[in-house]
């Protein structure tokens, strides 16, 4: 069972079944890791509120990622998103997180499940779309309509916008979910090789293992930071109406 | 007969296979909609405290340090700067006093070397002044002494040269005759003397 690459993925309970109205909201591993994220960051960056003028290490990554985030939303999507930044931040946080601990052997990947993903990019998706009718009105639909584009070829790019605009929390949570989901299951992989090819020919697979492990780490902030990076894109779309 | 050995190779591995896909309960764990609703409401509940508190509490501090800091910083540099013009101030001070007195002892100096020139050159004047006097009254007692040699020594010669015609012949001789010839004589000689 334990060899099966996609074994890491189950979703088990942890503790009694709580059910409400007939829905299972039982407490499981995937939650574990959830609370384990919010409460990491949380202490972490509480850790980094102390009020010194010579930050201490925790101080200054607190700080550096303050103003990580904030240069990040003020390059894309101009001063207008300042009112999101907390959204934004907690966000980027939240998605870094979850995909660090599931660096960790034996732990759980929370980012790895379409739902999850999915839950977070039809929020942001909606959120923006409310976003854009409620700062322009129906003017915001001008952004199906480019300008600068010939009659002709108007009904074709309209209906090529508006898939692009609603394909945008599938391609969004998919994004995220399948480079966790991929780089997990090829880590397993390598490591059933590993035990499989035994003291003879392990170590070929072991390197590659080793080079992986770097690599998800590198994957792990870099999805979250494109996560992060194209809300904040389409948050300027409904923010600065471009077309 | 090797027909048959291949077939039941296919035969065991698609056993095998099957076996192995039914221990494993195939697919995707993701796709499996039993817990989708326990996901959905731990991830709303705790990505939104995470929001909640963060916003509320965490992120305002953060970037109120940042403000203080920056604030902070902005002051220091002000107050440096105002340090620094004040030490440019007093370094320019400094160097006036530094040339003022520097001024001061050379006017100081050219003067008391003027007043020592001066000193040296007066006493010098007078020195020579006093010289010139000495060496007029030298002149002057020379030239009398001069005058009065010649006439003693004409006397002296008349004298003696009385007294020796005297001693030779053994009687007087007029004596201005005497003088007369001595005088002649020693005028001569005293041309010789004194002449050219």
């Amino acid at each position: 069972m334990a060899a099966n690459p996609m074994y890491q993925f189950n979703v088990y309970r942890i503790g009694p079944e709580i059910k409400i109205n007939n829905i299972d909201i039982s407490f499981t591993n995937a939650s574990l890791f959830m609370v384990i994220s919010s409460l990491a960051i949380l202490i972490i960056f509480n850790l980094g509120t102390k009020r010194s003028i010579i930050p201490n290490k925790i101080q200054l990554l607190a700080e550096l990622s303050y103003s990580f985030i904030s240069k990040m939303i003020s390059d894309t999507a101009g001063s207008k998103a300042k009112p999101y930044f907390s959204f934004i931040f907690s966000l980027f946080m939240f998605v870094l997180f979850c995909n660090m601990f599931g660096m960790i052997p034996y732990s759980f990947t929370v980012t790895s499940h379409i739902i999850v993903t999915f839950v977070l990019a039809a929020f942001i998706f909606i959120g923006v779309t409310i976003i854009g009718f409620i700062k322009h009105g129906l003017g915001y639909l001008k952004l199906f309509v480019p300008s600068g584009v010939p009659m002709v070829l108007l009904p074709l790019i309209v209906v090529i916008e508006i898939i692009s605009y609603l394909s945008r929390p599938i391609s969004l949570s998919v994004r995220l979910f399948a480079n966790m989901m991929a780089g997990h299951t090829m880590m397993k992989v390598f490591g059933g090789f590993v035990v499989s090819l035994g003291i003879v020919g392990g170590w070929l697979p072991l390197g590659f293992s080793v080079a992986l492990t770097g690599l998800e780490i590198l994957v792990a902030f870099l999805q979250a930071y494109v996560f992060a990076i194209l809300t904040c894109i389409y948050l300027n779309d409904a923010l600065n109406l471009h077309h | 007969m090797l027909k048959k050995i291949i077939f039941q190779f296919f035969a065991l591995s698609l056993i095998f296979t099957y076996s192995a896909q039914s221990a494993e309960s195939g697919g995707m764990p993701q796709l499996n909609p039993e817990f989708w609703i326990s996901q959905i409401f731990w991830l709303v509940l705790t990505f939104g405290l995470l929001f909640i508190i963060l916003s509320k509490f965490i992120l305002p501090k953060i970037s109120n340090n940042l403000e203080t800091r920056k604030s902070q910083i902005l002051e220091n540099i002000e107050t440096a700067d105002k340090q620094r013009e004040e030490t440019e101030k007093k370094v320019k001070e400094f160097d006036k006093i530094i040339n003022d007195t520097k001024v001061e002892a050379k006017n100081f100096f050219n003067s008391e070397r003027q007043k020592v020139l001066d000193d040296i050159n007066n006493k010098r004047l007078s020195l020579e002044k006093d010289i010139e006097k000495e060496i007029i009254k030298a002149e002057e007692e020379i030239d009398q002494l001069k005058k009065t040699s010649q006439e003693k020594v004409t006397k002296i010669a008349i004298e003696t040269s009385s007294d020796l015609v005297k001693q030779l012949i053994g009687e007087d001789i007029n004596k201005s005759s005497l003088s007369a010839i001595v005088e002649d004589l020693s005028k001569k000689e005293m041309e010789k003397h004194n002449g050219i």
